[in-house]
C-alpha cells in the first residue's frame, strides 16, 4: 500500500516538473543567483531585494519587456560555487542572462557559459580582463572594473596628498579569494609607477578574524588602508579600524564595502569612512517612486521591503535595469520581441546608455553614462568616491564621478585577457 | 523469499569468494552496471550531470577513501579537503608541465602523490589515537589549504590564485573544459568509480584489509599477533590518500574545471560532508560510502526541489528549511541507526529473506 502511493506521488512529482519546466519557456527568463542565507547574507539580501523589485516593477508599469513578462526564478547559492554551478545548469535553459553575484562562481561559469551561448553580467566584480570584449565574447562587466577602482582609489589618495605619494604606505585588506586579489597586479604597478609602498593583508573566509591585521596595521601606521571586502568581513574591518582608531578618512573600501550594512555596526567609530561607487544612494529618482507606486504599496515588496534605497538595493536596481535595457535593445536590433539569448547577447553588446536615456528610465544622475561596444565590455569605467555621515546615517557623494589610470590597467587587461584566450584557444573577434 | 538462499551451494573456492555470493544480488548488480553504463549515458542531461551524477561518483569515491582510513583501519580524519586539494593542484601542474599527457594517468598519479603526502600526514598516527588523530589530521586541512593559497608555483602565478583546467580528451571526446558532453564526463568518472571500487573491496577483503580491521578494533591486541602498526596504519593513510587524491582530481578536472582552493576544499565543503557522508552510509562498510554519498549528495537538492518547484516556498525559506532539516536528520540517524544507511539495507535484506512469512 504504502509503495503504491510513493509510486503515485513520484509519477504525480515528475509531471508536475514537466510542466514548471514547460511554463517557463514562453516570457523572458532573467535567473537570479542570490544568497540570503551564510556570511554574505548582509550584503546579498538588499541586493537580491533590488532586482527582485525592479523586475516587478517593469511587469507592473511596462507589462514586461516589450510585452514580454520576465520571469526570476530565485535560487539560493549561499556564496557557494558547487551550488552556483548547480542552480546554473537547473535555469540555463532559455536563460537571457546570469549575474553570479560571487567572484568565484563567475569564474566557474565563464567557461560554461561560454559554451552554452549563455550571457553572464558580472557589474563590477568578477573577471577584470573580461572587459576585453575581443576575447569574452558572452561576459559583461560594465560599467567599472576593480582594477579601474584600485587605480581610483589611488587617485583619490595622490589628490589628498597634491599628488606626490611617494614613500607613503598603502595598505590593501583583502578577502583572501580571486575576488580580493583582482586588485593586488594593478596595485604593485601603480606602487612602483607613483613610489608608494604596498602592504598586502589577507583576510580569509568568511572574514570575522581580523585581530591579527589590524594588529599590524596598527605597527606598521600604513597612510592609506584600501579594502576589498564582502559580508561579515566589512563590518568587522571597520568596527576593527575605529577601534584601533585608524583615521576613518584614509581608509576607502571598493564599492562592495560600502553599504550601510557595513558601517551601522561600528556606530560613530565609522565616520567619515570612505568607500567607491558607481550608483548613487537615496531614494530621490523617478525609479523610486515607480518602485513605490506599483510594488511597495501593492505590498509586494521583496523580503520585508527595508533596504529601500540603500546602496546596495539601489546597485541591485541598476544591475536589473541594464540587463532589462539589453532585451529592450536587443528586441529593437532583432525586431521581435521574443528575442532567443543569443539575441539577448547582441543587444548587450549595443548597449548605450546614454543620459537621455538614462532620465527616461527614471535613472537621472543615478550613474554615469556608459557604452558597450564589441571591443569593450566594460563600459566607462567611471566610479566616485563616496563618504559615510555616522551623523545623519547616510552616505554622500564627495567627488565627481573619475576614470582610472587608463595606462596602466588597459594593458593589464590585453595582457591578461590574450593569455586567457591563448589557454583556452579562442580567436580575438571585432574585425 | 526473495532472498532465497537455499539451493545456492558453494562448490568450489571460487564461488565462495565472490563478492556476490547470491544470485540476486548478482543480478541486481548487473542491472544497476547495465543501468549505469549502457542507458544513463544516453538520457544523460547537463542538469542531471553536473548537479547529481558527477558529484555523486566523485563523492563516492572521496567517501570510500576516508571510510577505508576511519571505518576499516579506525583513524579518524578530518583532512579530507586538503588530500582533495592536494590530487586537484597535482593535476593543475601536471596537466601544464605535460600538455600532452593523458588525462587518466595525470589523475591517477595525482592519486599517487596524494598518497605520498597523505603518508607524510599519517606519521603522527603512529602516536596519537582518536580526538588527538582528529586534530592532527585537521591540522593538515589546513595547512595544505593554507600552503595552495599561499605559494604562487602552485596556482602559476595567476592573478587570482584560482585554477583553470584545460581540455583533455579520451578516445578524441573532451573529458575536461567545458565543451566536455555530459555522457563524456559522467562515463569517466563511472569508469574510474566503479575501477576503483573493486580494487578497495578486494583490498579489504585481503590480508591488508584485514590487518586494518585488527588495528581498527584493537591495535594493542593486533600488535600481539603480529600485525605491523606502522606498516598498517600508514598502508591505510596511502591508499585513502590516494582516492581522496583521485576523487580531488575529478573534482577540478571534471566537475568543476575552475577552482579556488580556500572555497571549494573549506572544511565546511569537503571534510565535514564527506564525514557524514561515511557517518550516515555506514563506517566500515563499501555500500555505505556510495548510500551516504547519494544521501548528501541529493538531499539539498531533493529539498530544494521539493519546497521550491513543488510547494512553491521561496528560495531563501527553503534554504533555511533545508539546514534546520539536514541538521535534524544528522541527529536522528545517529540516535536511530548509528550504523547508517547500510545497516538498514542490511536489515531490510533480512526481512526479505523471511518474507512473506515473518517469524
Amino acid at each position: 500500500m504504502r509503495i503504491k502511493q510513493l509510486l503515485i506521488g513520484m509519477t504525480a512529482s515528475v509531471i508536475a516538473v514537466s510542466s514548471y519546466v514547460e511554463m517557463a519557456i514562453a516570457d523572458l527568463k532573467f535567473p537570479m543567483l542570490v544568497y540570503r542565507t551564510g556570511a554574505y547574507a548582509p550584503n546579498g539580501i538588499p541586493n537580491a531585494d533590488g532586482f527582485v523589485d525592479y523586475y516587478k516593477m517593469i511587469n507592473a508599469r511596462d507589462g514586461g519587456i516589450g510585452g514580454e513578462k520576465i520571469l526570476h526564478p530565485e535560487c539560493e547559492t549561499g556564496y557557494k560555487t558547487q551550488v552556483g554551478v548547480e542552480c546554473y545548469e537547473k535555469n540555463k535553459k532559455d536563460a537571457m542572462v546570469f549575474q553570479p553575484m560571487s567572484t568565484g562562481i563567475t569564474y566557474q561559469l565563464i567557461p560554461k557559459a561560454t559554451a552554452d551561448g549563455v550571457t553572464i553580467y558580472s557589474t563590477g566584480y568578477g573577471r577584470t580582463s573580461a572587459a576585453n570584449g575581443k576575447v569574452f565574447k558572452w561576459v559583461f562587466n560594465a560599467p567599472v572594473t576593480y582594477w579601474d577602482g584600485a587605480s581610483i582609489a589611488v587617485r583619490h589618495i595622490l589628490k589628498q596628498n597634491f599628488g606626490n605619494i611617494k614613500g607613503k604606505k598603502i595598505a590593501l585588506v583583502y578577502h583572501n579569494s580571486a575576488y580580493g586579489k583582482e586588485p593586488i597586479r594593478t596595485l604593485e604597478t601603480l606602487s612602483k609607477k607613483h613610489g608608494f609602498k604596498l602592504m598586502l593583508l589577507p583576510v580569509d573566509h568568511p572574514g570575522q578574524e581580523q585581530k591579527a591585521t589590524w594588529l599590524k596595521i596598527r605597527k606598521a601606521r600604513p597612510d592609506n588602508v584600501l579594502m576589498w571586502g564582502w559580508g561579515v568581513m566589512n563590518q568587522v574591518a571597520i568596527k576593527s579600524a575605529a577601534s584601533i582608531k585608524f583615521p576613518m578618512d584614509k581608509f576607502i573600501g571598493i564599492w562592495w564595502s560600502g553599504s550601510e550594512n557595513d558601517v551601522l555596526p561600528a556606530g560613530q567609530g565609522a565616520h567619515g569612512y570612505k568607500s567607491l561607487t558607481f550608483n548613487a544612494p537615496g531614494t530621490n529618482y523617478q525609479v523610486h517612486a515607480d518602485i513605490k507606486k506599483f510594488v511597495h504599496d501593492k505590498g509586494e515588496a521583496s523580503g520585508d521591503g527595508s533596504h529601500f534605497g540603500t546602496v546596495l538595493y539601489n546597485r541591485g536596481l541598476f544591475q536589473a535595469m541594464v540587463q532589462v535595457e539589453a532585451a529592450t535593445v536587443a528586441q529593437k536590433i532583432h525586431g521581435t520581441s521574443k528575442i532567443t539569448p543569443a539575441m539577448y547577447r547582441d543587444g548587450f553588446e549595443n548597449i548605450n546608455l546614454s543620459a537621455k536615456r538614462l532620465e527616461e528610465l527614471g535613472f537621472k544622475d543615478f550613474a554615469p553614462p556608459f557604452k558597450i561596444t564589441c571591443e569593450n565590455h566594460g563600459g566607462s569605467g567611471l566610479a566616485a568616491v563616496q563618504q559615510w555621515d555616522a551623523k545623519a546615517k547616510k552616505w554622500n557623494m564627495i567627488t565627481e564621478y573619475m576614470y582610472g589610470d587608463s595606462s596602466v590597467v588597459q594593458k593589464l587587461i590585453a595582457e591578461d585577457s590574450s593569455k586567457y584566450a591563448a589557454e583556452q584557444k579562442i580567436a580575438e573577434r571585432c574585425g | 523469499m526473495i532472498y532465497k538462499e537455499t539451493g545456492q551451494y558453494k562448490s568450489s573456492y571460487k564461488s565462495d569468494h565472490a563478492i556476490f555470493p547470491l544470485l540476486q544480488d548478482k543480478i541486481a548488480f548487473s542491472t544497476l552496471m547495465f543501468i549505469a553504463f549502457l542507458i544513463i549515458p544516453f538520457v544523460i542531461n547537463s542538469y542531471w550531470e553536473k548537479a547529481i551524477l558527477v558529484p555523486f561518483l566523485i563523492f563516492s569515491l572521496a567517501a570510500i577513501g576516508l571510510n577505508i582510513l576511519t571505518g576499516y583501519c579506525g583513524q579518524v580524519s578530518l583532512g579530507t579537503g586538503g588530500f582533495m586539494a592536494v590530487g586537484a593542484f597535482s593535476t593543475y601542474k601536471i596537466m601544464t608541465y605535460f600538455p600532452d599527457m593523458n588525462i587518466m594517468i595525470i589523475i591517477l598519479i595525482s592519486g599517487l602523490i596524494t598518497a605520498a603526502v597523505g603518508i607524510i600526514f599519517g606519521l603522527p598516527s603512529l602516536r596519537i589515537k582518536g580526538f588527538y588523530l582528529a586534530v592532527a589530521t585537521l591540522a593538515s586541512q589546513f595547512f595544505l589549504v593554507w600552503l595552495f593559497n599561499k605559494v604562487p608555483w602552485f596556482y602559476n602565478y595567476s592573478d587570482t590564485g584560482q585554477i583553470t583546467v584545460s581540455e583533455r580528451t579520451m578516445f578524441g571526446v573532451p573529458v575536461t573544459g567545458a565543451e566536455a558532453p555530459s555522457y563524456a564526463t559522467y562515463l569517466f568518472c563511472l569508469v574510474l568509480v566503479v575501477v576503483l571500487s573493486f580494487a578497495a573491496k578486494n583490498l579489504i577483503r585481503s590480508k591488508m584489509g584485514r590487518s586494518w580491521m585488527a588495528i581498527r578494533d584493537m591495535d594493542i591486541a593486533a600488535e600481539i599477533i603480529g600485525v605491523p602498526p606502522l606498516k598498517t596504519k600508514l598502508s591505510a593513510f596511502a591508499i585513502s590518500s590516494f582516492y581522496i587524491g583521485v576523487a580531488g582530481a575529478l573534482y577540478f578536472a571534471v566537475f568543476l574545471g575552475a577552482i579556488e582552493v580556500t572555497e571549494s576544499f573549506d572544511i565546511m565543503t569537503i571534510s565535514f560532508p564527506v564525514l557524514f557522508m561515511i557517518i550516515i552510509g555506514g563506517l566500515g562498510s563499501m555500500l555505505g560510502s556510495f548510500l551516504g554519498a547519494a544521501f548528501v549528495v541529493t538531499l539539498p537538492i531533493g529539498l530544494k526541489f521539493l519546497m521550491v518547484d513543488m510547494v512553491g516556498l521561496s528560495a531563501v525559506t527553503a534554504k533555511h528549511f533545508e539546514i534546520t532539516i539536514w541538521g535534524l536528520l544528522m541527529i536522528v540517524f545517529l540516535i536511530v541507526e548509528p550504523h547508517g544507511l547500510a545497516r538498514l539495507w542490511s536489515i531490510a535484506k533480512e526481512k526479505l529473506r523471511r518474507w512473506p512469512f515473518p517469524y
